[in-house]
């Protein structure tokens, strides 16, 4: 079963008051993040309580959510690790690193520990392209990677 | 030195109000525009010569101008989903300088009589999204946003809007799409969004450094932005210079600047005591050039004679030791991931030079299949829907044109056994 708490509740009201009353589909981005910010991934169950939210049905609510990348319809591990495959990383060795990192947690891109502590991503473009390498674990940026900052960063997320 | 958007930028808690104000004369601009009519802060942006620095450089009062008359509400929809490959100079701004793209959005909305705006920021910077919002709160509680801001009788609400990974929200009418909570997919132009945009509206949609460079001109004129710059590409840009450099970084120069300039005395010169062999100007969706041109001025109208573009304002620079077939895959790579699939040559023809780079780089290649990149590239270039099919023969293109010395180094050698590193 999947319900939003009660925090993710009085986030919605606010959430929804952004957008005209008869245009609240605006919202359904903001309420997947939301939802997978809860649940580490959209479950099937979301997307049902958010179409019936904003008056869509779940299937379209699967049509958006699967368009955009951040969006994870299968469970990922705790920590999701994603590198820059761009340009600007490839150009500062960015191919390197990711091998090291499939070495280091033993998977490959794509992956997820045994334990489901950590997924590995590939990413497009972060926009941090002057602080290349980048790798960005849940979200939060982490700039200029060298193999010893993999380590130690891989390390504080237990 | 001219700065305008990277005036005082790193000093600290800039992105907290009261420094803000304090530093750079924050929200100052807001009482000289309340005193002035909408349509003549629309004329002053038009006389500053102030372009789009989002990609495309139209002129920015010009774009305001086209507003459908009279018909309200309207919309402003700031385009802070910087995802063109290269690119990194909004995210600096958001993340130290909040209150200037407020400032900026509320002069905006001002001469456009908007009441309502968007901030649709990507969602990778998730971690930015509480810098946003806190600045706003203090711009509410000072009576910057809201009801009769300044007791000008004018309101203005805005919101953040995150996105979720898509790199074709970038383009206008892509992002107001996913704005209203469908697939990000582009519409049909016209109607343009000044007619017809968010919700059926008339919408304004700027990228962040626009909006940014609106509180100096309106501060400090016109003629003083337009006095910056070349004739006709006036004021400062922010360039992301990165790649092999020794000091890649965010730049802000005079348009005109020449480009060896950036990457010499700017970014410190090329690292390892290399040579430079290539640049792409800006960003990855506008032609590569050789190092023999690399004392094009930087600005819109030069690198445009050069068959190139100013776009985005990031400069990639290549060394030497690169091959740019390589390059050329990654970039194709990513057009390939991003393109949105409602249109068949950008569906099919990145996926199918996708394949054709493989093999040239897994020495698979054959020498006619150099031909066929620029046939699929002459079959894609302005005849998909949106710019994103333009973008993607953009790298190859130009690195068939200029260094096909790298693809027969990789087709030539059929015998050798080594792969050239790549993902």
């Amino acid at each position: 079963m999947f319900a939003f708490t009660e925090a993710s509740e009085t986030r919605i009201v606010k959430i929804l008051a952004k957008y005209p009353e008869e245009r609240k589909v605006s919202a359904l981005l903001p309420l997947l993040t939301l939802a997978q910010a809860q649940e580490g991934y959209i479950t099937p169950e979301a997307m049902v309580d958010i179409g019936k939210r904003l008056d869509v049905s779940p299937a379209y609510v699967e049509s958006v959510c699967t368009f955009y990348t951040m969006y994870y319809t299968k469970p990922v591990g705790k920590y999701v690790v994603k590198f820059c495959i761009n340009i600007s990383c490839h150009l500062n060795g960015c191919d390197n690193l990711l091998e090291y990192t499939e070495k280091k947690l033993g998977i490959k891109e794509g992956e997820t520990t045994p334990d489901k502590k950590f997924t590995l991503l590939k990413e497009e473009c972060l926009a941090a392209c002057c602080e290349a390498p980048v790798m960005q674990v849940n979200n939060k940026y982490h700039v200029n990677m060298t193999p010893e900052k993999v380590d130690q960063i891989l390390e504080s997320y237990q | 030195m001219t700065e305008i958007l990277f005036k005082d930028i790193n000093t600290p808690n800039l992105a907290s109000i009261d420094v803000y104000e304090k530093t750079l004369d924050g929200y100052k601009a807001l009482k000289k525009a309340f005193a002035m009519e909408p349509d003549e802060v629309v004329e002053m942006v038009k006389a500053s010569g102030l372009r789009g620095r989002g990609g495309a450089g139209f002129p920015t009062g010009l774009k305001w101008s086209f507003l459908a008359k009279d018909v309200f509400p309207r919309y402003l929809a700031c385009n802070a989903d910087e995802s063109e490959p290269g690119t990194c100079k909004d995210r600096e701004l958001i993340m130290k300088n909040p209150h200037l793209l407020i400032e900026g959005m509320i002069l905006c909305s001002y001469a456009c009589r908007i009441e309502t705006g968007y901030n649709y920021m990507r969602g990778e910077f998730w971690e930015y999204e509480p810098v946003m919002e806190k600045a706003m709160e203090e711009a509410y509680a000072k009576g910057y946003l809201g009801k009769n801001i300044l007791g000008s009788g004018f309101n203005l609400d805005i919101h953040t809007h995150m996105g979720a990974g898509a790199y074709i929200c970038g383009e206008e009418s892509a992002l107001l799409t996913s704005l209203e909570g469908y697939r990000g997919e582009p519409r049909l132009k016209p109607p343009f969004p000044a007619v017809e945009g968010l919700y059926g509206k008339p919408t304004i949609v700027n990228n962040v450094e626009t909006l940014c460079a609106l509180p100096y001109i309106v501060r400090n004129g016109a003629e003083a932005y337009a006095a910056i710059g070349t004739e006709k590409s006036k004021g400062t840009k922010l360039v992301s210079v990165s790649g092999h450099v020794n000091k890649p970084g965010n730049y802000e120069i005079p348009l005109g600047t020449p480009t060896i300039d950036l990457i010499e005395k700017y970014a410190g010169g090329i690292r390892n005591g290399n040579k430079l062999k290539a640049f792409i100007p800006g960003g990855s969706s506008v032609p590569m050039l050789p190092a023999s041109q690399a004392d094009v001025p930087y600005d819109y109208e030069s690198l445009q004679a050069a068959g190139t573009m100013l776009g985005s304002g990031a400069l990639i620079v290549m060394d030497d030791t690169t091959n740019v077939v390589v390059e050329a895959l990654v970039l194709t790579h990513f057009y390939m991931h991003e393109s949105c699939g409602k249109c068949t040559p950008c569906r099919e023809g990145t996926r199918w030079m996708y394949q054709i780079l493989s093999d040239i780089i897994t020495r698979k290649g054959k020498p006619e299949q150099v031909e066929l990149l620029n046939d699929i590239c002459d079959n894609m270039a302005f005849k998909c829907f949106c710019p994103l099919g333009d973008a993607a023969v953009a790298p190859i293109v130009s690195s068939i044109q200029y260094f096909p010395e790298d693809y027969e180094d990789l087709i030539a050698s059929l015998k050798s056994e080594q792969p050239v590193g790549t993902h």
